[in-house]
């Protein structure tokens, strides 16, 4: 126990003495926070909106109206004829297009049933998406018929948006903090673990520590504590950024929540060490990290882009990788303020990841060299 | 004609406070094989990295191959090798490709190159190697091919820095040798080593000892000034006296 | 009395390359034995498997009486290791390396100081400098303390002296006969043959294989041919006219002087010092002198590789 004990302390003399260390491991989840947050912002703000219909009909009008009172609509010009929409967003002078048919009030008036198209700019589609389904929303009430493509793109219905129920702003901040959570602790976990025992075997200590008596499961885990440590104040950091600069609400039960970033940790902690296993240099260890873990972590997150609108071979990939799921949890138990109950699922996938990997990666440690 | 291809006058290096080398005085002649000895920590890599041109001393002056150190070190590095046992060969690339390499490097055109391979090859006896990897190659081997690159561009001045650590008793003498060769076609040869006895081949030697000089002569007046039988005595009864912590 | 190290018929290859081939040695309780070879002959490789980091492909082995292979655990409490990279954590201090290695084999440098005492003594005034700060020799006494702070029966040394320059070495070397005597044996590599001179016995390693072992004076008594050292001014030009001398095996210079290995024979100290002075090499001078261990690893290289 005393080996133990000695080692931790050791190891957390590693992190406090290496600068660059504590610096990614304890400003990093800042500043992806604030990054997304306010840089890579896909909410919907200030949309500038062409129109085309007939001013004349009072419907039209009514609609148009509607939608230049919205704080976060603005109408910007009247288009000739619905072609000529794409040339708008070419020359960025409209984000999205409401094309009404003619004779829409009449037909409204008669049959209750009139339809407006909505175009959204193709090539940014995950805001184009959103600013559309917003726009629908705004106009909804008006009438019943609204389709929607996107320019440059093929003609595509809208699904109906979950996130509009839980997230009437549409503020993004409640979509990239469970990501952001999600990579940063797979990021601290995993890349930190691997690099750490890897750094021992390109310096020659590990040579030494596997010829004294002590037990390799003792050597690993006095590499993974300081690591959950850190994790906790992370989670703990993300939760109070979130909660009081990004506003975002904690619904669900907080000890829910940290019991799935517990198991979620393990997993990242026990990939981190297999990586470990695998690579000989710290270099080999960073980038399968960043190749292997970060770069699926944040793609299949949906952080970027729905996950959804993948492929379905890569939406199969992406249930292998262990963030997708806790992020899903996040989200469940966060914002939506679910229970236990629905997310036992995806709460026993990790539990099974976390014990697999850590069975495996225990077992790939080997008490000798090669 | 008695020329001095190196030529330093009070060299002096300080990092902050600490003063690695204190100045420093020598020339070494063409043709002449100088070895540059010293406990660790004297001062002889950074002695060594300012007249290779890799570092600007802090004070003094002085000429390698006609080259100002302190303003013509782009100069310096054209003409001049440089062989380490740290770093010298890409273990990656064949034996030819490491030749091709380095007199690319060093400007030569492709037919100079391709003249050069086919002689180098005949020289070190590798013709068969010569599509081999040079990290395969047994460590003799990589130091003599490491040696011959060095001198691809026929430089004036070669620095060897400890070229023959852990290399087999055979294969050291057998690198000597074609420093030897070297010499005796002109070039300038500066040397560094652990082995006392490899010192004994040097025309003269220097002993390097906290940052300075603290003798330089041929190794035969060297032993006879120190009364020892050979210069591992004559290394230990200088270098004994060093004040920095070995 | 049990060998501390006894070891059979071990080999070892990575891949195509064969690392250890048939390698046996036996290392008596108490005594300083030195592997004495170039890099890339197997020293490393060999170590790892006596301190148990690496399985042989084939053979057995005992360290303290105990196997390699079953018996590791126990192994790894009872030796030593100091490899031959400078492997302690650059980024603690001297103190806190000292103690961590002190812990990890369950005991305290309070407990065992009296082993690392004189070693430590010297290094003590730096005990809360980062190891990495150190300077060469002072890591190397580090490493040495860090190896022994646990009262090991056999340590096991790699390379010790690499990159050392030649007073530290001798100081090295003054250490380790003083930890001789607390009775520790003592299994060092180097690639210096006149550091053989400081051990009880040798054994000569060349390409995987073992090509000599004994007392150093076994090993010099074994050489089978006439040695003589020869001296003149244009020492160069006289290697190459030696070597081409009737009766000459081979020729090398040796610091001042050059050894030459002669056939007794064919030739002689007189005969080459006719031919020589014939040659033009008029103010040679000639003497017969005993072998190094230099001479005879030179000799059993070549008889190994077939050449002689």
């Amino acid at each position: 126990m005393k080996e133990f004990t000695a080692s931790v302390i050791k190891e957390f003399r590693h992190i406090f003495r290496d600068r660059r260390t504590i610096l990614i491991a304890m400003v990093m989840p800042v500043v992806q926070i604030v990054l997304f947050g306010f840089a890579v912002s896909t909410e919907v703000n200030d949309v500038r909106v062409a129109f085309c219909g007939d001013l004349s009909d009072t419907e039209v009008r009514h609609a148009v109206d509607r939608i230049d009172q919205n704080r976060y609509l603005r109408v910007v010009c009247r288009l000739d004829s619905p072609s000529s929409a794409e040339e708008m967003f070419r020359k960025n002078r409209a984000d999205v297009a409401i094309c009404f048919e003619r004779d829409y009030g009449s037909r409204l008036a008669s049959s209750g049933q009139a339809s407006a198209r909505i175009i959204g700019d193709g090539s940014d589609p995950n805001t184009a998406q959103m600013i559309a389904s917003y726009l629908k929303g705004v106009i909804q009430s008006e009438q019943a018929d609204v389709s929607v493509s996107l320019a440059g793109d093929r003609q595509a219905s809208m699904a109906p948006v979950v996130q509009l129920m839980y997230n009437p702003a549409m503020k993004s901040s409640y979509n990239f903090v469970p990501g952001v959570m999600g990579l940063i602790l797979m990021l601290i976990c995993s890349m930190m673990t691997a690099v750490s025992i890897v750094r021992e075997k390109e310096t020659g200590t590990l040579e030494l520590l596997l010829v004294s008596p002590v037990k390799p499961l003792w050597i690993i885990s006095s590499k993974m504590i300081p690591y959950l440590v850190l994790s906790a104040a992370n989670f703990v950091s993300i939760l109070l950024l979130s909660h009081y600069v990004m506003e975002v609400p904690v619904n669900g039960s907080l000890t829910l929540l940290s019991l799935a970033a517990l198991i979620f940790v393990v997993t990242s902690l026990a990939l981190g060490l297999l990586i470990s296993v695998i690579s000989s240099s710290q270099r080999t260890a960073l980038l399968i990290c960043g190749m292997g873990l970060t770069m699926p972590a944040m793609i299949f997150s949906g952080i970027i882009f729905p996950c959804e609108s993948m492929p379905v071979i890569l939406q199969w990939f992406s249930d292998i990788i262990p963030a997708k799921w806790f992020i899903i949890i996040v989200k469940k138990v966060m914002i939506q303020g679910d229970g236990l109950a629905s997310v036992v699922k995806e709460l026993s996938i990790l539990a099974g990841m976390a014990a697999i990997l850590l069975a495996v990666s225990i077992k790939s440690f080997r008490t000798r060299l090669q | 004609m008695e020329e001095n291809v190196i030529h330093i006058r009070n060299l002096t290096k300080k990092f902050g406070g600490f003063t690695a080398v204190d100045h420093i005085s020598f020339d070494v002649r063409r043709g002449e094989i100088f070895g540059f000895l010293g406990a660790n920590g004297a001062g002889k890599t950074t002695a060594m990295r300012i007249l290779c041109g890799l570092s600007r001393p802090t004070e003094g002056e002085g000429t390698v191959a006609g080259y100002d150190i302190c303003s013509e070190q782009e100069k310096i590095k054209r003409n001049i090798g440089y062989m380490s046992q740290k770093f010298s060969l890409y273990p990656d690339l064949t034996v030819r490709e490491n030749i091709r390499l380095f007199g690319g490097i060093y400007g030569l055109s492709d037919k100079t190159i391709k003249e050069k391979t086919g002689k180098m090859l005949d020289m070190l006896g590798m013709q068969s190697e010569r599509d081999q990897l040079a990290g395969a190659l047994p460590l003799g081997w990589k130091q003599r091919l490491a040696f011959s690159i060095a001198m691809v561009h026929d430089p004036g001045i070669i620095f060897l820095d400890e070229p023959t650590g852990g290399v087999d008793p055979e294969t050291r003498r057998r690198f000597w040798e074609m420093i030897y060769d070297a010499a005796e076609r002109g070039v300038t040869v500066f040397v560094t080593t652990h082995y006392m006895d490899e010192a004994e081949y040097c025309g003269r030697v220097s002993v390097m000892v906290d940052g300075k000089i603290a003798a330089m002569d041929s190794p035969d007046r060297l032993k006879s000034s120190y009364n020892a039988e050979n210069m591992d005595e004559v290394f230990r009864i200088i270098a004994g006296r060093a004040g920095r912590e070995g | 009395m049990t060998a501390a190290i006894d070891i059979e018929n071990i080999s070892k290859s990575y891949g195509k390359v064969r690392a250890l081939d048939g390698i046996s040695l036996k290392v008596d309780a108490g005594e300083i034995f030195g592997l004495i070879g170039p890099d890339g002959a197997g020293k490393t490789t060999l170590f790892r498997i006596m301190t148990t980091l690496m399985l042989p492909d084939s053979g057995s082995g005992s360290v303290c009486g105990l196997d390699i292979v079953k018996d590791y655990a126990r192994i790894r409490r009872l030796t030593g290791y100091m490899p031959g990279r400078f492997s302690l954590y650059q980024d603690l201090s001297v103190k806190e390396n000292l103690d961590y290695f002190a812990t990890l084999f369950g005991t305290t440098v309070k407990e065992n100081y009296g082993t690392i005492k004189e070693i430590y003594s010297q290094i003590e005034p730096f005990a809360d400098r980062r190891a990495g700060k150190l300077s060469g020799g002072m890591k190397q006494k580090l490493a040495l303390c860090c190896a022994l702070v646990h009262k090991p029966s056999v340590l096991f040394l790699d390379e010790p002296t690499t990159g050392v320059d030649a007073v530290s070495r001798k100081d090295f070397w003054t250490m380790l006969a003083r930890i001789k005597a607390s009775g520790v044996t003592i299994f060092v590599s180097t690639p210096y043959m006149d550091e053989a001179a400081r051990c009880d016995r040798l054994a000569l390693i060349r390409e995987g294989s073992i090509i000599g072992t004994g007392t150093p004076r076994e090993i010099v008594s074994a050489f089978p041919f006439g040695l003589l050292s020869v001296k003149g001014s244009r020492m160069y030009r006289l290697l190459k006219e030696l070597r081409g001398l009737p009766g000459v095996i081979s020729c090398f210079s040796f610091g001042d002087s050059h050894h030459v290995t002669y056939d007794p024979s064919v030739t002689g100290k007189e005969r080459l010092l006719a031919s020589l002075s014939e040659a033009g090499f008029t103010d040679c001078t000639a003497r017969d002198i005993g072998p190094c261990i230099e001479d005879c690893f030179m000799w059993l290289s070549g008889a190994a590789a077939g050449g002689m």
